[in-house]
């Protein structure tokens, strides 16, 4: 993938993230990301499928289907400055983990773990998912237990596995360092008669959240067959794309088009790895029992770069994935455990064929166009995390 | 909705339809030309009958009539036929799925002299017709032996599905998902492991006239709002037929529900859905079951010889294998029971029911019963019927439904039709935009030095984008994005000039 040495600068927002880092001359970008118009000072995202409807809105259903709410509206700046921040590990306790750690932008904003490794080489619980078009999710983590990507960013940054920080300590870190100021100055302006102030935590929150929503992927082969390129895909692709949609194997039910998710919380029963305990999902929460076990359906978009699969990493590829669905209702649920399984999950039969041709229709999710740039230095002055080892076992 | 003035418009309209309904099938030795007589039919109809015939329009093919015959592939056609065509398949044997994902094509079989165009599944196909597009129409066909569905349709609106005979063909025969405005008619089915009809998530939706028996359910409508299924022939069924709300769908909601004018009789199948399925925790002897649906009204049907009961209504927890959700009301609310026909319902219960006749002090298993939570519900003339559970209902004020002719939207459901300009723009924010920024080199040259380069000669961007070639050593090539159609390339490359 992209390089961090020179010629990097090409593919920065703005050519002087590229200068030398001294406070005064860090400049957020004031262009838009790619897919975004900028319509008073703010960001708004243009996709080729907002020409549709959606029933009640939900943005579920067919080809040409509406896209499901979407957050937008960011300025520029927020978006901007959002980037720095999920690249900068001056945001982790020690200095040494970036958002980026786990959700590197070239293995599809995964780590290719079972498992993260968090600080201190702890071992997350959860395999790391994708962050491509998380502006339009309305649950956050595998059991949708954050509702917001404010409320979510909040999880990795203070859990002691994972970056392990502290509010008050994350916010006197930036505070103390001029770069950010100058940053977050020109990604909050003052307003009326207030001066510019500290950097508060909701504004790094904002600014995070304003980057992740500017992760688009709706390009792909598959979206040009959706808008009426009947070519656009292979003949194999277009034989999964019908077992997909089936309602044999009901992949679409769950993982519906244009997302690829229908954002509904499921039991489906998919395992842990050897010798690692029962994860009871959204049903850890008590108000929820009948939904042990269940995870929120993940989009498929760009799942072809994120192996390995599912809330805890256990399917090393995605043929292995998809012939979890034709094992048999219930094959892998451990004994003892008496799971409310959805109702779409049963014995769809499956051929060896129509695996492969799954896997070939997922394949044609894939779109990174729109990659951001990552950035070449960082306003901490910290070495920014260099791709090739980004994710990679400390 | 519509006023009663309208109904006797819209039977003229429906005398027209089965005219030609059994028209087609008595097979007549004049020539097989099934869109023309369609054509003119609908046409005339169109006179007529208000919003069906709005619904209808579309399908009154303006252009093409692709014939296939026996050893041609549907599908070959299918990827022919431009919008506005007609495939018509002649009479035998076809095995493959039809896949439509464009708008406005009608699939007519030809029936000719009893013999029927038929798509046989061989036990080894997943679905005989899946369409996605607007306006698509499929009648005269026989469907049989497909593991899936035999007709599905993915968020395909103004669709209508008529006269079809779905013999043992998978989980759900006719199956509209994510639709709005459909009309489902003069079909029949039997042997379905799940509901025969299933009106899923979707909005005004008609199914009328159709017969469906020897299925685990006869006609379902789940989350869907604005349905009304009327004259229908529902026997020999697990369930005949249901109205849910389903947990967990991303659809939450199912109200204005009408099921008038059918006959639903003895629905005392053996229960043979899949395990987990919901319709596997429908007891066998069930007329209707309205489970979480708000505003639904049951109304003139003859419900007859149904062994568990005639009409259930329930809430979530009281049904077997649901999963609450908190986004959506578990309660059945202001339901109406009109008059029906009740005769024979309730011989045999199942024993929830009998524990509620025990409780109830009666040894009458019910035409009514209502479990569970629920409010505003009525029922007309209690004292008529054997029912459990309604003491707390009141009696309904409205007498009939004769004021909702149809819940089909007057015209079709519109696609979003941008303009030229406006589908310019969005390809250029959603695609170009991702290499070309306006000032600022990116993966590709700046916006703003192209427009110096092309002032006043989109055609020239338009040309260059459909067959880039390589111009800059200092740069990667450009992907060809002849994908685009012509007019699409021209209104980017117009946008292109224009952006600041
Ligand atoms: C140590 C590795 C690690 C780091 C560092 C990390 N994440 Fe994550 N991230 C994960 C894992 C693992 C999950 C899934 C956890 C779960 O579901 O319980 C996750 C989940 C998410 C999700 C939810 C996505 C979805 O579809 O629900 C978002 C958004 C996210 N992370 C953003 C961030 C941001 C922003 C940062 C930096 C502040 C960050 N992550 C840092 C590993 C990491
Ligand atoms: C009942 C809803 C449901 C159906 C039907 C369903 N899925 Fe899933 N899918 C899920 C859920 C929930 C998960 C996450 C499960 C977990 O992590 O434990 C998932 C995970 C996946 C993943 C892993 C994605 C990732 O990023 O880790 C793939 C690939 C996948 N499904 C493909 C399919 C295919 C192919 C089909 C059809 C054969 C299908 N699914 C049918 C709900 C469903
Ligand atoms: C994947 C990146 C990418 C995308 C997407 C892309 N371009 Fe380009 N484009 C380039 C590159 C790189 C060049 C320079 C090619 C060269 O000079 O050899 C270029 C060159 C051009 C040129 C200059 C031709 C000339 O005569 O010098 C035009 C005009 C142009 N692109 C228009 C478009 C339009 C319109 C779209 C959207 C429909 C688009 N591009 C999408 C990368 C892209």
């Amino acid at each position: 993938m992209r390089s961090v040495s020179g010629p990097l600068c090409l593919f920065a927002y703005t050519l002087l993230a590229c200068a030398p880092v001294q406070a005064s001359a860090w400049r957020l970008s004031e262009q838009c990301p790619a897919s975004f118009d900028k319509r008073d000072s703010r960001c708004w995202l243009r996709s080729t499928y907002q020409q549709y409807g959606s029933l009640t809105g939900a943005g579920v259903g067919g080809l040409k289907t509406g896209l499901p709410p979407f957050r937008d509206g960011f300025t520029p700046q927020q978006i901007d400055l959002g980037r720095y921040l999920f690249f900068d590990p001056v945001m982790s306790a020690n200095g040494k983990l970036a958002c980026a750690s786990c959700h590197v932008p070239g293995k599809g904003f995964t780590d290719h773990r079972v498992h993260s490794i968090g600080m201190g080489g702890h071992e997350v619980r959860r395999n790391a998912p994708s962050l491509w078009n998380v502006g339009f999710l309305k649950r956050f983590f595998w059991d949708g237990r954050a509702h917001s990507l404010e409320e979510q960013v909040q999880g990795p940054l203070y859990n002691a596995t994972e970056m392990g920080n502290r509010p008050e300590s994350l916010v006197k870190t930036l505070n103390g360092l001029p770069a950010y100021l100058t940053l977050f100055a020109q990604a909050f302006p003052p307003t009326g008669n207030a001066i510019g102030g500290d950097i508060a935590a909701a504004q790094v929150y904002t600014a995070l959240a304003a980057f992740e929503s500017s992760l688009i992927s709706l390009n792909s082969r598959y979206d040009f067959y959706a808008q009426g390129v009947a070519d656009a895909l292979t003949p194999h692709e277009l034989e999964g794309m019908n077992v997909f949609r089936s309602f044999v194997a009901r992949c679409a039910e769950c993982h519906t088009p244009p997302l690829f998710t229908n954002q509904q919380i499921a039991v489906i029963g998919m395992p842990e790895p050897a010798g690692m305990p029962f994860d009871a999902g959204a049903g850890a929460a008590t108000d929820a029992p009948m939904l042990r076990g269940g995870f929120k359906i993940p989009s498929l978009r760009n799942a072809a770069l994120t192996a390995p699969y599912g809330h805890s990493g256990q399917f090393g590829t995605l043929r292995e994935t998809v012939a979890f669905y034709t094992g048999g209702r219930g094959h892998a649920v451990p004994k003892g455990e008496n799971l409310h399984l959805h109702w779409h999950i049963w014995e769809p039969k499956l051929s060896g064929v129509e695996l492969d041709r799954l896997v070939d229709f997922i394949g044609a999710l894939t779109d990174e166009s729109f990659l951001p740039a990552i950035p070449a230095s960082l306003p901490s002055g910290l070495p920014p995390p260099i791709e090739s080892t980004l994710g990679e076992r400390s | 909705m519509k006023k009663s003035a309208l109904v006797s418009i819209a039977l003229v309209a429906l005398a027209a339809w089965v005219g030609y309904t059994y028209g087609t099938r008595s097979g007549s030795h004049a020539p097989p030309t099934a869109a023309g007589s369609t054509t003119d039919t609908l046409a005339s109809a169109k006179h007529t009958a208000g919003s069906a015939a709005a619904l209808l329009k579309p399908g009154v093919s303006t252009g093409q009539v692709i014939v296939v015959k026996p050893g041609e592939s549907i599908q070959d056609a299918v990827r022919k036929a431009q919008p506005g065509d007609t495939v018509q398949v002649m009479p035998g044997n076809y095995s493959e799925t039809v896949y439509i994902d464009k708008d406005n094509i009608a699939l007519v079989g030809v029936i000719h002299g009893g013999d029927w165009p038929t798509l046989d599944g061989q036990g080894k196909r997943n679905d005989a017709v899946l369409y996605s597009g607007n306006g698509i129409r499929v009648e005269n066909l026989k469907i049989t032996n497909y593991k899936g569905n035999a007709i599905m349709g993915q968020a395909g609106n103004n669709f209508v599905v008529r006269h079809n005979w779905i013999v043992n063909s998978g989980v759900y025969g006719i199956f509209p998902e994510f639709a709005q405005n459909g009309l489902i008619e003069y079909n029949t089915l039997t042997g379905i492991e799940d509901a025969a009809i299933y009106v899923g998530m979707s909005d005004n939706i008609h199914v009328a006239h159709n017969e469906v028996h020897g299925n685990v359910a006869g006609i379902e409508s789940e989350n869907s709002r604005h349905v009304i299924i009327e004259h229908n022939l529902a026997y020999d069924n697990a369930g005949g037929i249901l109205t849910f709300i389903t947990p967990g769908l991303p659809i939450k909601t199912a109200f204005d529900v009408i099921i008038r004018n059918n006959f639903v009789v003895a629905n005392n199948h053996k229960n043979f859905g899949a395990p987990g399925s919901i319709v596997s925790g429908v007891p066998s002897g069930t007329g209707i079951i309205v489970m979480a649906a708000d505003d639904v009204i049951i109304e003139n049907n003859v419900i007859r010889d149904n062994k568990n009961a005639g009409i259930i209504v329930a809430d979530h927890k009281s049904f077997a294998n649901i999963t609450p959700d908190p986004e959506s009301d578990p309660s059945p609310d202001r339901v109406q029971v009109l008059p029906n026909l009740f005769a024979d319902n309730g011989y045999e219960p199942i024993k929830d029911i009998q524990a509620l006749m025990l409780a109830g002090l009666t040894r009458q298993g019910p035409d009514l019963v209502a479990v569970g939570s629920g409010s505003g519900s009525c029922v007309t003339n209690r004292d008529a019927i054997k029912w459990l559970g309604v003491s707390t209902w009141t009696a309904c004020q409205r007498t009939s439904t004769s004021d909702v002719v149809t819940y089909l939207l007057d015209q079709p459901a519109p696609p979003r039709v941008l303009s030229a300009q406006d589908r310019g723009k969005l390809v250029y924010s959603s695609v170009c935009a991702g290499c070309h920024a306006y000032n600022v080199r990116m993966i590709g040259p700046p916006t703003q030095i192209l427009q110096a380069m092309y002032a006043g000669n989109p055609q020239g961007i338009a040309d260059y984008i459909a067959k880039p070639v390589r111009k800059r050593e200092d740069f990667p090539p450009m992907p060809s994005q002849a994908h685009l159609s012509p007019d699409l390339r021209l209104a980017v490359a117009q946008y292109m000039l224009t952006v600041k």
